[in-house]
């Protein structure tokens, strides 16, 4: 029952309108604890001194652009088998998230990597497939842009999507694939971590922050789209005058 | 070397491209419910045989 109301473009509006506001005091809280702790009380790392703290940012982001392109592809594959609007909607509403975060890994993996390896760009397994993602999150975009009818658009990105998906284990694995300049894991979910506690709980605090960054977006995104493609029915319109 | 600048611009950058992308849509939303409005306008004066 809850799935098949979901489906309805107003009960979506209302019930997801409720979580937003929360989901971004969340975020904010969780942020401004997690960069506490790793700015300021976590110290200094022994062979990397400051350097290290770029980790708050650059380590959740990396994780988020694969779990939102993950996402994104699986979503794509529902709205492509079952053809439900909302799912179409949401998948095309985490590419620019997906691409924000990929754009903030790269930047501040590069400006890690300036005083870490004495360089800001290798053409190294793991930074190159990551570029390729954002190539494929602002193909997603922008084919979906290029086609007037949102629902064949939204088709024809969701494929795009999942043929893209293939590239989430080749980021992965490519640092254990490949020789490469970017390191290895430091934390597994089974095999546990090589960081001292004092720097891993800020990364994890960061890592759900941004959790909620994208819930919260996605929703607001997916919101937006229902308005502008609704314009015309009257559940768009009584929102409006309600509001007026 | 300080790692202070890097540690700056990375953080700096990081904070516009996802404020932005936290306002992107909020700015959207305001043009679309304008748009949205002034079509309700053009309907109604359509619809009112005064006018």
């Amino acid at each position: 029952m809850f799935i098949h109301k979901m489906g309805s473009p107003p009960w979506f509006y209302d019930f997801t309108g409720k979580f937003i506001p929360w989901f971004w005091l969340i975020f904010a809280a969780l942020t401004a604890w997690g960069l506490y702790l790793g700015l300021v009380k976590a110290p200094a790392d022994y062979q990397q001194g400051e350097s290290f703290r770029i980790m708050y940012l650059h380590v959740p982001a990396a994780w988020m652009s694969m779990l939102i392109y993950s996402s994104m592809a699986v979503m794509g594959f529902i709205a492509l088998v079952w053809r439900i609007r909302i799912v179409e909607i949401l998948a095309m509403a985490s590419a620019p998230i997906g691409a924000a975060f990929t754009i903030v890994t790269l930047t501040a993996g590069s400006l890690w990597g300036r005083p870490t390896w004495g360089t800001y760009w290798v053409w190294d397994a793991r930074l190159t497939s990551e570029l390729v993602l954002l190539f494929l999150y602002l193909g997603v975009i922008g084919l979906y842009n290029s086609i007037d009818e949102p629902r064949k658009a939204a088709r024809a990105a969701c494929l795009l999507a999942i043929v893209g998906a293939v590239n989430l284990p080749i980021i992965h694995y490519s640092v254990k694939w490949w020789n490469t300049l970017h390191q290895g894991s430091s934390i597994s979910l089974l095999g546990g971590s090589s960081i001292d506690a004092s720097m891993l709980w800020p990364l994890l605090i960061m890592a759900v922050a941004t959790k909620f960054f994208y819930a919260a977006n996605l929703l607001t995104r997916a919101r937006v789209t229902l308005l502008e493609q609704d314009k015309r029915k009257a559940w768009v319109r009584e929102i409006l005058k309600e509001k007026n | 070397m300080s790692h202070a600048p890097f540690i700056l611009a990375a953080y700096s950058i990081g904070a516009i491209v996802l404020f932005w992308c936290a306002v992107a849509p909020l700015v959207k939303k305001k043009a679309i419910a304008r748009d949205i409005r002034r079509l309700i306008q053009i309907e109604d004066r359509s619809r009112d045989p005064n006018s």
